[in-house]
Order: C-alpha cells, then sequence, then structure tokens
C-alpha cells in the first residue's frame, strides 16, 4: 500500500512552485463564463504568452466561478506582492490585452478592469464558495495549497466520531437543500443506527431551475465535496457513500469521479485512510431527469436503479434507506460547509447569520438584475442589501416587483418585505421557502400569474404519478391558470383553485405535491387583484 | 452491490447482440465494468444510449437480458426518466433553456416562433428529420438568458427572430447534416 499524502509537504512545494512566477493570471471556466467565450479567451491567452516568450512570468491558472456571472468571462490577475487585479467581459481581445499590456508592460486594461470592492463582492462572506475562482479544480495540490484536507486530517487524528457530530451540532447547521432539518441531529440519528452497513449519500440533483450553487461546488471544488463527505461518513459510521448528480452535469460528473480517483491514490479514500482504520469508498451515480429525485427517498430508489418514486416517511432514510440499511442524505452545500466547521468549531460557524440559520447561503441570483450570477452571503442580510446593493438594482429604469426563492417549492416575496431578513424562518413566515438557493428578482413587467403558471407547468411535467392529489391536482390546477391567464377564469376557478391548492398541498405523499401550490398560494395572496383582474363576470352564469 | 439474483457475470451475453453490430460491443464493455449489478441500469442505459443515439426496443431488450431483469421493468424505468428518448434524434438539435430566468426574458416564445418555423413540437423532430427541437430546465448559465443551444453550442441574449435565424442558418444553410 502506498504511503498516504503527506498534505503540508504538498501545500509547501506548491506554494513554492507558485512563488517563481512574477504574476499569475485566474481565468474563470465555470459552465457560465465557458458559455460566454470563457474557452476561446484561455487558448488566446495562452497564445500570447507563448508568442511574447512569457511563460517564465505568467502562470495561466484555469479556475472555477468567480460569481459575477453576467460580466463573464472574468479574470483575476495577481502580482507577486499581493497585488490584485480583476476584468469582466474578457474576450478573446481584451485577454491579449492583459498579457501585453498588463502583464508585459505593466499598463492594466483600464476599459476592461472590474472593482473588486463594488459591493456585489464587498457584501459576501464566503465558507463554501472559499476556493471556487481561486483554485484549479482539476489539481488536488492546489486545493491542499489552500488547506484542503486538513480539517479530514484533523477529525481522524485528533476528534472521536462523537465529536465531530458534537461540533455538527454546536455549529447549528441546517440542510441546505431547502427544508433546513438539523444536520448534527440528522448525522446522530445516522451514528446511532443499529447495523454493520451504513450508507451517506450527497445530493447533487439540484433541480430547482435557475440555480446551480451545488453544481458549482462540484466542479470547481470537487474535493471539498469529497472532504466534507469523508468527514461524515467518518462521525457516523458510514463506509460507503454515493453522490447522485443530475445527468445534466456532465462536468460535474467527470469532475468528481477524477477528484475521487485522485483522492483515493493520495489514501484520501479507500481503505486505511491516511493511515488510520477508516475506510471509504465513494461512488458516483448520475440521475437522469427528473425533478423528483431530488427528494430523499425518490433518490434512493434512483441509485437502487428504479424508477424514481418516493414512499411515505417514516421510516426515515436514517432507518431503512438503501437496500433497507440506515442511509443519510445530506445536500451538496451542506457537506461542503463541514470542512469549515471541523477546521475552525462549531461555535465560529454559529457566530455567522442567525441564532436559528448560522453560517451563510449560496444563492443563484438571476432575473432582472443587473449584476447576476452566484453569491454567497451570511444568513439574516436583508433581501434590499441582496437585491439592490449585491444585485446592483433593476436595469432598465423598471422597479422590483418581486423575488421568488426556492423556485416550484417556493413563493414570491413582494416589496414590502425587502427588508425581511434573508433566513429559514422569515422567509417560510411569508409563505416561501429558503429552498436550495434559486433567487429570481422580478421588475414590474412581469404578470405574476403567468409566473404561477409557469412553475405549475414544471411541477406538473415533474410529478411521478404516484400518488393522486399530485399527479391528478397539479394538472387541475395547471387547467384553471391557463385558463386565468387566458382571460376565460371565473371567479369560482378562482376559488376552486384555492381549495384545490389546500387539498394538493394537505394530501400529497412527497414534498414535490406538498409544496407545489406554493407558488400559487403566494402569488394569490400577495398579488390577488392580478388575478382578479383577469377574471371574466360569469358568476350569475356559474350560479 | 446488491442484486436479486447472484452476481453473475456468466449470465452475460457471449457473443454480442446476434445482428454482430459492434455497437452492443461498447455496452457489454460497460456491463462487464459494472459486474452486472442490477442496480446500474440506469447507468448502463445513458451508455445505450450515448452509443446509439436513442433506445430503440431491441436495446432495451438487450439491456434487460444482460441484466437479468424483467422488459417491463427496463421499459418502466427508461420511460420514468425524461433524458431517456426512444426516437433516432434529428439531423440537428435545438435545446431551448426553459429555466426560471430564460422565462423571465422570453424563452417560451422561442420555443413557439422555432416550432412554428419547423412545424415541430417541443420534445420532437420535424417530419423531415432535419430538426429535434428540446427544452432544458436549467442550463445554469441565466447571465445570458434567454439562452439556446444549437448542435453544442451555447447562444445567449437571443429574441425569437435571432433564434430562428440561428436555427436557419444551421439547417437551412447547408450546414453539416
Amino acid at each position: 500500500m502506498a504511503a498516504p499524502i503527506d498534505l503540508h509537504e504538498v501545500a509547501e512545494r506548491e506554494l513554492e512552485a507558485r512563488s517563481r512566477y512574477p504574476w499569475r493570471l485566474k481565468a474563470c471556466n465555470s459552465t457560465a463564463c465557458l458559455s460566454a467565450g470563457a474557452g476561446t479567451t484561455m487558448q488566446a491567452m495562452e497564445q500570447a504568452v507563448e508568442a511574447d516568450d512569457l511563460a517564465l512570468d505568467v502562470q495561466l491558472i484555469p479556475t472555477g466561478c468567480m460569481g459575477l456571472c453576467s460580466r463573464g468571462p472574468l479574470v483575476r490577475l495577481l502580482r507577486r506582492g499581493g497585488e490584485e487585479t480583476m476584468y469582466a467581459d474578457v474576450t478573446p481581445e481584451v485577454g491579449i490585452d492583459i498579457i501585453r499590456s498588463h502583464v508585459r508592460d505593466h499598463r492594466p486594461v483600464e476599459a476592461s478592469l472590474l472593482d473588486q470592492h463594488m459591493p456585489f463582492f464587498a457584501s459576501q462572506e464566503r465558507v463554501v464558495l472559499t476556493h471556487a475562482g481561486i483554485i484549479n479544480p482539476d489539481r488536488i495540490e492546489s486545493y491542499v495549497a489552500h488547506g484542503g484536507y486538513q480539517a479530514l486530517e484533523k477529525a481522524l487524528t485528533t476528534m472521536a466520531p462523537e465529536e465531530v457530530v458534537e461540533q455538527v451540532r454546536i455549529s447549528g447547521l441546517r440542510g441546505r437543500g431547502g427544508a433546513g432539518y438539523p444536520t448534527g441531529s440528522k448525522w446522530a440519528l445516522l451514528a446511532a443506527a443499529a447495523g454493520d452497513t451504513k450508507y451517506l449519500v450527497a445530493n447533487g440533483d439540484e433541480g430547482d431551475p435557475g440555480a446551480y450553487m451545488d453544481r458549482t461546488v462540484m466542479e470547481d471544488d470537487p474535493h471539498r465535496l469529497i472532504e466534507g463527505m469523508a468527514i461524515a461518513a467518518y462521525a457516523t459510521g458510514a463506509a460507503r457513500a454515493y453522490i447522485y448528480v443530475r445527468a445534466e452535469y456532465p462536468r460535474a460528473v467527470e469532475r468528481l469521479d477524477r477528484a475521487i480517483r485522485v483522492a483515493r491514490r493520495n489514501r484520501l479514500l479507500g481503505r486505511r485512510i491516511l493511515d488510520t482504520d477508516f475506510d471509504l469508498e465513494i461512488e458516483v451515480r448520475i440521475g437522469a431527469g427528473a425533478f423528483v429525485c431530488g427528494e430523499e427517498t425518490a433518490l434512493m430508489a434512483s441509485i437502487e436503479g428504479r424508477r424514481g418514486t418516493p414512499r411515505l416517511r417514516p421510516p426515515y432514510p436514517t432507518e431503512r434507506g438503501l437496500w433497507g440499511a440506515p442511509t443519510m442524505i445530506n445536500n451538496v452545500e451542506t457537506l461542503a460547509n463541514i470542512p469549515a466547521i471541523v477546521t475552525n468549531g462549531g461555535s465560529w460557524f454559529a457566530s455567522i447569520g442567525t441564532p436559528s440559520s448560522t453560517g451563510t447561503k449560496v444563492f443563484a441570483l438571476a432575473g432582472d438584475l443587473v449584476n447576476t450570477g452566484l453569491i454567497e452571503v451570511p444568513m439574516g442580510i436583508t433581501l434590499r442589501h441582496i437585491v439592490e446593493d449585491i444585485g446592483g438594482g433593476i436595469p432598465n429604469g423598471r422597479s422590483f416587483k418581486a423575488a421568488q426563492t426556492g423556485g416550484p417549492s417556493g413563493g414570491c416575496i413582494p416589496a414590502e418585505f425587502l427588508d425581511t431578513p434573508v433566513d429559514y424562518d422569515s422567509l417560510r413566515e411569508l409563505g416561501s421557502i429558503m429552498g436550495s438557493g434559486g433567487l429570481i428578482v422580478m421588475d414590474d413587467e412581469v404578470v405574476m400569474p403567468d409566473v404561477a403558471k409557469y412553475f405549475m407547468e414544471f411541477s406538473m411535467d415533474e410529478s411521478c404519478g404516484k400518488c393522486t392529489p399530485c399527479r391528478a391536482g397539479t394538472v387541475q390546477m395547471h387547467g384553471i391558470l391557463d385558463r386565468i391567464t387566458t382571460g376565460t377564469g371565473t371567479r369560482r376557478d378562482l376559488r376552486d383553485l384555492e381549495h384545490l391548492c389546500q387539498v394538493v398541498r394537505d394530501t400529497s405523499l412527497c414534498g414535490l405535491g406538498q409544496s407545489a401550490p406554493n407558488p400559487i398560494l403566494s402569488t394569490i395572496h400577495y398579488f390577488r387583484d392580478e388575478y382578479e383582474a383577469l377574471l371574466v363576470d360569469r358568476e350569475a352564469v356559474d350560479a | 452491490m446488491t442484486s436479486t439474483v447472484d452476481d453473475a457475470p456468466s449470465q452475460a451475453p457471449e457473443d454480442g447482440h446476434p445482428s454482430g453490430d459492434e455497437r452492443f460491443a461498447l455496452v457489454d464493455k460497460h456491463l462487464k465494468r459494472v459486474r452486472y449489478e442490477q442496480d446500474q441500469l440506469i447507468e448502463t442505459l445513458h451508455v445505450a444510449q450515448d452509443v446509439f443515439g436513442y433506445l430503440s426496443e431491441d436495446v432495451l431488450m438487450y439491456v434487460a437480458r444482460a441484466l437479468l431483469l424483467p422488459p417491463s421493468m427496463v421499459y418502466g424505468v427508461a420511460t420514468f426518466y425524461q433524458l431517456f428518448t426512444f426516437e433516432a434524434p434529428g439531423d440537428h438539435a435545438c435545446t431551448v433553456c426553459t429555466g426560471t430566468a430564460c422565462f423571465v426574458k422570453g424563452a417560451d416564445g422561442i420555443v413557439r416562433t422555432v416550432g412554428d418555423a419547423y412545424a415541430v413540437a417541443a420534445g420532437a423532430t420535424s417530419d423531415d428529420g432535419r430538426l429535434t427541437l428540446k427544452t432544458a430546465r436549467c442550463l445554469g448559465s441565466c447571465g445570458l438568458a434567454p439562452v439556446v443551444v444549437l448542435d453544442g453550442t451555447v447562444h445567449g441574449h437571443l429574441d425569437a427572430a435571432e433564434a430562428v435565424a440561428l436555427v436557419r442558418a444551421a439547417v437551412d444553410g447547408g450546414g453539416e447534416s
């Protein structure tokens, strides 16, 4: 058996190699920037480096997401000694300019500079995304040089499993998939579960449209997820783990597969991890396009190779999960928080955010905003802060109408609640949910019943068909919304719709059906006048 | 890992598919790698679809036999998941993202206009087999909304007319089939 990786030596070597370059250029190669042309920009810069014989002066590093996706491709140029410059909208021409003008001639390319102190960056607090846009996700050395796997080493060599669970409990971390169940309690349940075989599953079936937080973790910092999983498995006694990734994320699958192989080779996975008695195997499983598989019992069915239909709980997965064995399912973002909690302690984590919602939350900020992209903010930040400062406000002289959180399971928050703190409980009180992190801002041109219909069409398509309230209810709700939005709905339709929402919410088998009415209920609640304006007056006929 | 039947690699069809179609060898290679575990059904279907472009009845039967699963179960699983397709795809593929950000910016208009131009419904292939029109839940490129992926290339910030022009250039413009 090969010797395990020496984390400190690898980190030292990496830092030493880095210090040889006067300049280091980090180019965002995340999916969003690649769509905006980051690939050709990278090639152009490589050619410019070669043409000008600058290979010893500047190191080109492909990194993950830098956050401000609407201004991509993004580039960060670091000078030895600490000076850092950011560039936005880096076309191949701008990329060549950065190499020729800034690196070679020490003249920054003024026209493309991006202010790193703008509120978009300054208001964020990064825990989960600490490394995104900083490290090269394909190189474990890059992760290790930034402190990677030291939390695992600390847990395995200095902490008993119970102590790890206790730190997670103290941290107050709650599940980032949306429901917000206390992670420490879940871990304690699996740790206490009887049986020799226990499973751990990372839920990377990020299905909400407009949400790509987990994809960013899996693609841009895969080792962080692996480290979080290894710590979770150690704390709970699981010896086998799966990462369930939706098939729409082929790049995440590729990166994770590679990272797992490299981690095994370095004895960070497999048998006798870091020469301790702890063993763990992780395998990636791919979905095939079913939103319901984000629900944990459906997800398990899919891992077993079956149709992804949910089942009733209890028994909860920590009692009876994969192949009948105790199983714990944690969201990818949840697990990505773990290394930081082990390194800095649970109470450090609990000091971020609010008492009931600790830590940070990653949001995919999209819609009618000046700045869109991926952000990480402390829990409890106001919606106004996110929209106006980070998002830069609403463009084109329009005004804010609503923010949608939680995707098809969530709701809309109108302007009068812009000062609400963003945390699990406040959002629930407003009829929305934290959700997995999609945050879509809509301006005053958006018609709310259309938004409700959009989400209902989604839920209708994605209903797995197992239970009647969801299968039939979503179709009926969509039909009524269709009548209302096309101007043929009656007052009675609206009444039926509200009634149906209650029934589907109360009687559906799983979270998909139970939460499917949320977009309707919240838009009726806050924008009832828009629905009523569309109704035709056939009350007399209906009566 | 946990099969209902013994882990029995010997059940592999020894000589591949009777047609001699060598593409089945690629499916066999995957099956061997996962040791014919029945819980690898979805992964196997992905591989088969990559190899053949779609899942024909013949391919589904082949997978069912190899994994010792009832054809009804294989069919049930394959039809449950949206990414599996049972018809040969068209020469060109146009995928319109209908995620929330793209919806807010007019993706449904793009689907309608492109669909009308080629008389094809979302999720189907035009009668002449030249264009498959698909929608995607979210491609995660929300900063570029609305997004259209044409034959693998991402195009952002399009209106309906621009999208149709793009598709026309690829499909009618003598582009490679």
